[in-house]
């Protein structure tokens, strides 16, 4: 291993999204892996033993795991430029509340919503409508979640907008009719180019991705 | 100078206010202790936490916060004496994974293995080993996970080294074996830890109650 930064990651994991656009942020270079999940390499298995998943980043050999750990390890060791974490102690603590309610909330309702259909799905689609609209509520009429930079929370929920295009056509609905102000959000976002570059086309992840495992599992 | 506020809203029963307690008390904070109702929860507490309604409100002069690992973060940023978090980015880092391996895997696999429906109890029993097992390797014969003295993980893993006994004795099945000799070791210096002592509920109360809700038709009587 050459490289002082490695990252172990999947082209369209929202966890390695968020790790991408916080390096990019920092102006670090490192040496991007994709990882084939049904077919570990020896070196993700050695690094994570754990959990076995995506993202990891090695520095300088040494491994840190679960994409929001890895944001804050990005952050507190190359904490010379882009701050993603503001220096307020209540402010970080907000700022790590809600980057865990995006943990906890929005992956797990926008996969139940694109792996189900029928009552299953409207529940999700639901549950998802009202994390958005409490997320909207939150940003007010700030232009990132950081305020006037992006920040830890912006970081936590950008990568999902790789998503919104596969959780709209999966539900039948549109991401601006539920949540403008995120939607209008997010493009902000992606004038950035840590973002941009970071984050993978919203139709390959639908059409490559998501509607082939839906016709797998029998869903379409 | 005006007085610091310093307030907590917790329930006897729950590791997590007990966290925070443990947290203030190795700092030397002063706080003000507010038992909370779970079936009537105080307008002050709805007031400050509309949105989760959650039992564990902190609150620090003006500032309102919840879930047990942001607070204990906010702790050690805003009282800096005897530290529960290295300055070390790694480190941090290695604390946070281990926390949320202790919150999200060995929690949920403990509380299946303990009182889950029958039929899935096996399977629960050997998943919740395997992540003893894991936090076994990792504990490396040292007394703390923190090294040398309590850190955050030791203080998130308060469930484990307290109240995974009191709920064995509930519905009398153990899974904190001797096959588990540093984790049986950190368990017994915690609590018998003069600081850690303090913060702990009445051991038969809880079992009590964990009885009546958890036990089994087979409790002794």
């Amino acid at each position: 291993m050459t490289k002082e930064v490695v990252l172990l990651d999947l082209w369209l994991s929202p966890f390695g999204m968020r790790v991408r656009v916080a390096l990019a942020e920092k102006g670090v270079e490192y040496e991007y892996r994709e990882e084939d999940l049904g077919n570990k390499s020896q070196l993700l298995l050695q690094m994570n033993p754990v959990h076995k998943k995506i993202p990891v980043l090695i520095h300088n050999g040494k491994p840190i795991c679960e994409s929001l750990v890895i944001v804050q390890y990005i952050d507190e060791t190359w904490k010379d430029k882009a701050p993603l974490l503001p220096s307020d102690p209540y402010q970080r603590a907000e700022a790590r509340f809600w980057a865990d309610y995006i943990d906890k909330q929005i992956y797990s309702c926008g996969r139940m919503l694109w792996t189900t259909k029928g009552e299953e799905q409207d529940a999700a689609k639901k549950e998802l409508k009202e994390c958005f609209k409490l997320l909207e509520e939150h940003l007010g009429d700030r232009t990132y979640f950081g305020g006037d930079n992006l920040g830890f929370v912006d970081v936590a929920l950008i990568s999902f907008y790789s998503w919104f295009y596969a959780y709209e056509t999966c539900g039948n609905f549109k991401m601006e009719e539920w949540c403008p102000k995120i939607v209008s959000w997010a493009k902000t976002c992606m004038q950035r180019e840590s973002v941009s570059k970071s984050l993978v086309d919203p139709l390959k992840v639908c059409h490559d991705f998501v509607l082939p495992r839906r016709k797998t599992l029998g869903l379409d | 100078m005006s007085k610091e506020e310093v307030k907590l809203h917790g329930f006897w029963r729950s590791p997590y206010s007990r966290r925070v307690e443990l947290a203030l008390k190795i700092k030397g904070v002063e706080y003000e202790y507010i038992e909370e109702d779970l079936i009537n929860k105080s307008p002050e507490l709805l007031k400050y936490n509309p949105i989760h309604k959650k039992v564990l409100v902190f609150i620090h002069n003006e500032n309102v916060i919840i879930e047990s690992q942001v607070i204990l973060e906010y702790i050690d940023e805003t009282w800096k004496q005897n530290p529960i978090m290295s300055q070390d980015p790694y480190e941090r880092a290695m604390a946070r994974f281990w926390a949320n391996f202790v919150d999200q895997k060995c929690l949920p696999s403990l509380r299946k293995a303990l009182w889950g429906p029958e039929t899935e109890q096996e399977k629960a029993t050997e998943e919740a080993k395997e992540n003893l097992k894991i936090l076994e390797k990792e504990l490396q014969g040292n007394n703390t996970f923190g090294g040398e003295r309590i850190g955050f993980v030791d203080i998130v893993a308060n469930v484990i080294a307290y109240w995974v006994s009191v709920y064995e004795e509930a519905v009398e099945k153990k899974i904190l074996t001797e096959e588990f000799p540093a984790l049986c070791n950190w368990r017994n210096e915690y609590v018998n830890n003069s600081i850690i002592k303090e913060t702990l509920p009445p051991r038969e109360k809880s079992i009590a109650h964990a009885r009546a809700k958890y036990g089994t038709s087979k409790a002794s009587s």
